[in-house]
C-alpha cells in the first residue's frame, strides 16, 4: 500500500532503460507494484508516474485497461476458472458452480479468511486440458470437482507455497531477464537512429559490386 | 506432439520438445542442432535471407495468414530505426500453440526472432508475452538470460558486426492486444486500442512510428529449420498456398483433445478429428465445429474432408484463423455455446467503435433473454439487425463497420446457428420465428437435405 521500495525503484528503473521510450515500461512497472503489495495502490500508480515522466491520471488510465491490474486487495490465491468455448463444453460452469458452493462465495469476491478470490476468466490457451483453472496464473488441468476441493485443502494449509508465489507474482525474481551490461546493445532511440550497421554493409559492398559490374561491361 | 502422422513429416516446431522434457534449456537446445540457423543466416546477405523465407512460402501463423516474407519488405527503404515485435499474446478462444512454443521451446523462439531481426534491420525486438503466462515468462526470462550469455543475443553477436537487443515485455490481460496495431499501443504503455489502418500500417509507421514488423511465435518458430535445412525443404511439404507445417489445437468433445503439428494444406479436418483426435467422444455424432478460433464461422459434417489449406476453406466460407478447432457432439446445446462465444466478444472489445462496444453486448443480452426463455418471435431477427450493423449482410470475409476485425468476430455463431440450427432457437423461443436479415458468407448454408427440399433458402450462398 505503497510506493516502490528501494529494491523495487532500482529494478523499474532498470526495466525503464529497456525502452527507447520510458512510457513502454508501464505495464512491466504496473505488475512490480502488483508483485510487491498484491495489488497496484494509488501511492504506487503515483510512484510510476514519476519514474516514467508521465501523469498519475496517465497511470491509471493504462491500468484500468488490462484484466490483471487489480486496484483493490485480493485474496492471497487468485483462483481464475476458464468459462471460455472449449472449457465450457467440457463442464466449466459446473465447475464454476461447485467452486462457489464450496469456497461459499460469488466468482469475483474472495473469501473472509482472505486466502481465495475466484473469478471466471476468458480462454487460458489450454483449449485441450479443458476444464482448467489458473492459480496466481500457474495452470491446473482437466479439473474436476474433486480436484478442486483438494486444491482448496492444500492452498489453505499452505502446502503448494514453494510452487505459487503470493498473487502479484509473476516470474520468480530467479527468471526475470536481466540484460548484462557487458553484453548489452542498448535501446534502439528514435531520435538519430541510422542505418544498422550490417545492413550498411552488404548494401555498400552490393553497390560496390554493381558498380564494378558496370565497369567491367563498359 | 503429434505421435500419430506419417514419419515423413518433419516436425518442424515441436520435434524437440515433444522428444525432450529438458528442449527449453540452452544445453538441450545447442545439443540438438539450435543455433545453427542463426550461424547460415550470418552467412548470407540480408536481403538474401528475406528471399529464403519468400521462396519458403511461410504464411503467418498468427490468423490472418499473409506471407511473413512479403511483410517483412513492406518496411519503406531507408528509414531507421526498425522494430521487430513478438505477438506472443496467444488468447483466441480454442487456440492453444504459442505458449507451447514459449514454454517449452523457448531458444527455437529467440533464433526465429534474431534471424528475422538480421533480415529485416531491426535496431530491437520485443517479446510481447501474454500476460497469463507464467510459466512462459519465466522460461523466457531464463532463456534470454542464456542467450546474452552465450554471446547470441546484444552487442556483436558471434563476433559479427549484428547487434541487437530482445526485450521481454509482459502483457496484463487483454484480447484485443492480439490485434497489431494494439499490441504496438499497449508496447508504447497505452490502452490497447487499435489504430486506424491507414495511415497507421505497422511496416510503415507502428512502434514510436517507425517501420515495425509484427510476427507471431509460431511464424518465427519456424526459420530457424527454414535456415537449417533451406526454402525447398519447407515448400515441398504442404500445398497451394499452405507449405510447411501447422499447429492445431482440436478441443472439446473429442476422445483424445490434442496439439498436433500436421502438413500444411494437404491433412483434412477428418484426418485431424477422427484420426489425430480419435474421434466424438462416446461414438457420438459430429453436430458442428468451429474452424479457426471463435471469429470463424462454424463448419459441419460436409466440410470434414476439405483439406486444411487456406484457400480451400477460405471458398468454403471460413478460415483456419489461428489453428483453433473446437469440437461439438450432438448433445451440444449450440445457443449456449454461442452465447459463451458472443460473451467473450462482449467482454473484450476495448470500447473505441460504437458498433462493436454496444453491439457485441446487446447480442449478449438478446442471447441471454432467449436461453432465460424470455425471447420473443423477433429475437432472432433483432440480433441479425445488430450483427448486420457490425458486419454488413454477413459476408465472408466479413465487411465491418469497426476499426479492427473484433467486432465481425461475435456474429459468425449465430449466423451458423440461425441457418443451420434454427429449431434450436425456435425450442427456447417456443414458436417459428422470420428472418429478413441477409447471411451472405458461404458457410451459413441449411443442412444439405433440407436445402435440396428448398426450405429456407432465401439469402445463404451455396458452398463454393
Amino acid at each position: 500500500m505503497a510506493r516502490l521500495n528501494a529494491e523495487n525503484t532500482e529494478l523499474a528503473k532498470e526495466l525503464i532503460g529497456h525502452y527507447p521510450r520510458s512510457k513502454s515500461a508501464l505495464i512491466p512497472l504496473l505488475h512490480l507494484a502488483q508483485e510487491q503489495d498484491g495489488f497496484v495502490s494509488d501511492e504506487a500508480m503515483v510512484h510510476i508516474a514519476e519514474l516514467v515522466g508521465v501523469t498519475p491520471a496517465e497511470v491509471l488510465g493504462t491500468c484500468s485497461f488490462y484484466e490483471m491490474f487489480k486496484r483493490e486487495p485480493v485474496g492471497r490465491y487468485l483462483v481464475n476458472i476458464c468459462h471460455g468455448i472449449a472449457c465450457a463444453l467440457m463442464g466449466a460452469e459446473d465447475l464454476i458452480s461447485h467452486a462457489e458452493d464450496t469456497l461459499g462465495v460469488k466468482a469475483g469476491s474472495t473469501t473472509a479468511d482472505g486466502a481465495i478470490t475466484i473469478e471466471r476468466a476468458e480462454c487460458q490457451a489450454a483449449c485441450t486440458e479443458a476444464p482448467c483453472l489458473q492459480v496466481n496464473y500457474r495452470y491446473r488441468y482437466r479439473v474436476t470437482d474433486d480436484d478442486f476441493d483438494a486444491l482448496v485443502t492444500q492452498l489453505r494449509a499452505g502446502a503448494l507455497d514453494g510452487e505459487i508465489p503470493p498473487h502479484g507474482t509473476l516470474a520468480r525474481p530467479a527468471f526475470r531477464q536481466h540484460i548484462p551490461d557487458d553484453r548489452r546493445n542498448g535501446p534502439a532511440l528514435v531520435e538519430g537512429g541510422g542505418e544498422p550497421v550490417w545492413i550498411k554493409r552488404h548494401r555498400e559492398m552490393k553497390e560496390g559490386e554493381a558498380a564494378e559490374a558496370q565497369g567491367t561491361a563498359s | 506432439m503429434s505421435d500419430t502422422s506419417p514419419d515423413r513429416i518433419p516436425q518442424i516446431v515441436t520435434g524437440r520438445l515433444a522428444a525432450h522434457d529438458d528442449a527449453h534449456t540452452i544445453a538441450r537446445y545447442e545439443a540438438t542442432g539450435g543455433y545453427a540457423g542463426l550461424r547460415a543466416a550470418l552467412e548470407l546477405a540480408p536481403d538474401d535471407v528475406t528471399a529464403q523465407v519468400k521462396e519458403a512460402s511461410l504464411l503467418g501463423r498468427g490468423g490472418a495468414g499473409f506471407p511473413a516474407g512479403v511483410k517483412w519488405g513492406f518496411c519503406p527503404p531507408g528509414v531507421w530505426p526498425r522494430y521487430l515485435v513478438v505477438n506472443g499474446d496467444e488468447s483466441e478462444p480454442g487456440t492453444y500453440k504459442d505458449r507451447i512454443l514459449m514454454e517449452r521451446d523457448p531458444h527455437q523462439l529467440i533464433e526465429g526472432i534474431l534471424i528475422a531481426c538480421y533480415a529485416i534491420g531491426c535496431a530491437q525486438a520485443f517479446l510481447y508475452c501474454r500476460g497469463e503466462m507464467a510459466l512462459a515468462h519465466e522460461r523466457l526470462g531464463a532463456a534470454l538470460n542464456e542467450a546474452y550469455a552465450a554471446g547470441y543475443i546484444g552487442k556483436n553477436i558471434l563476433g559479427t558486426d549484428y547487434s541487437i537487443d530482445v526485450v521481454l515485455h509482459w502483457g496484463a490481460g487483454a484480447y484485443i492486444v492480439g490485434e497489431e496495431t494494439a499490441l504496438i499501443e499497449s508496447l508504447e504503455g497505452n490502452r490497447g486500442m487499435p489504430r486506424l489502418k491507414p495511415p497507421f500500417f505497422p511496416a510503415a509507421k507502428g512502434l514510436y512510428l517507425q517501420p515495425t514488423v509484427v510476427n507471431n511465435v509460431e511464424t518465427l518458430s519456424n526459420l530457424p529449420w527454414i535456415m537449417t535445412n533451406g526454402a525447398e525443404a519447407f515448400h515441398a511439404l504442404g500445398a497451394e498456398t499452405s507449405r510447411g507445417t501447422r499447429l492445431f489445437a482440436v478441443s472439446g468433445h473429442v476422445e483424445n483433445p490434442g496439439v498436433h503439428e500436421v502438413e500444411f494444406g494437404t491433412t483434412t479436418f477428418r484426418d485431424l478429428i477422427y484420426g489425430h483426435c480419435g474421434g466424438i467422444r462416446e461414438g457420438r455424432d459430429l453436430k458442428a465445429f468451429v474452424p479457426g478460433g471463435a471469429s470463424s464461422p462454424w463448419f459441419f459434417e460436409e466440410h470434414l474432408d476439405l483439406p486444411l489449406e487456406t484457400k480451400a476453406v477460405g471458398n468454403a466460407g471460413s478460415m483456419l484463423g489461428s489453428g483453433a478447432i473446437v469440437v461439438m457432439d450432438s448433445e451440444t446445446d449450440v445457443v449456449k455455446a454461442s452465447r459463451t462465444l458472443v460473451r467473450f466478444f462482449a467482454v473484450e472489445s476495448c470500447g473505441k467503435c460504437t458498433p462493436c462496444r454496444e453491439g457485441t453486448t446487446w447480442m449478449e443480452r438478446i442471447l441471454d433473454r432467449i436461453i432465460a426463455g424470455q425471447g420473443r418471435a423477433s429475437d432472432v431477427d433483432l440480433l441479425l439487425d445488430v450483427c448486420d450493423n457490425i458486419s454488413p449482410e454477413l459476408t465472408w470475409p466479413p465487411k465491418q463497420t469497426t476499426i479492427c476485425p473484433l467486432g465481425p468476430s461475435a456474429p459468425p455463431s449465430v449466423a451458423s446457428i440461425v441457418r443451420r440450427f434454427p429449431e434450436e432457437f425456435e425450442r427456447y423461443l417456443g414458436t417459428s420465428f422470420e428472418v429478413t436479415v441477409p447471411m451472405k458468407g458461404a458457410a451459413y448454408v441449411p443442412k444439405p437435405d433440407t436445402a435440396a427440399a428448398g426450405a429456407s433458402g432465401s439469402s445463404g450462398e451455396s458452398p463454393s
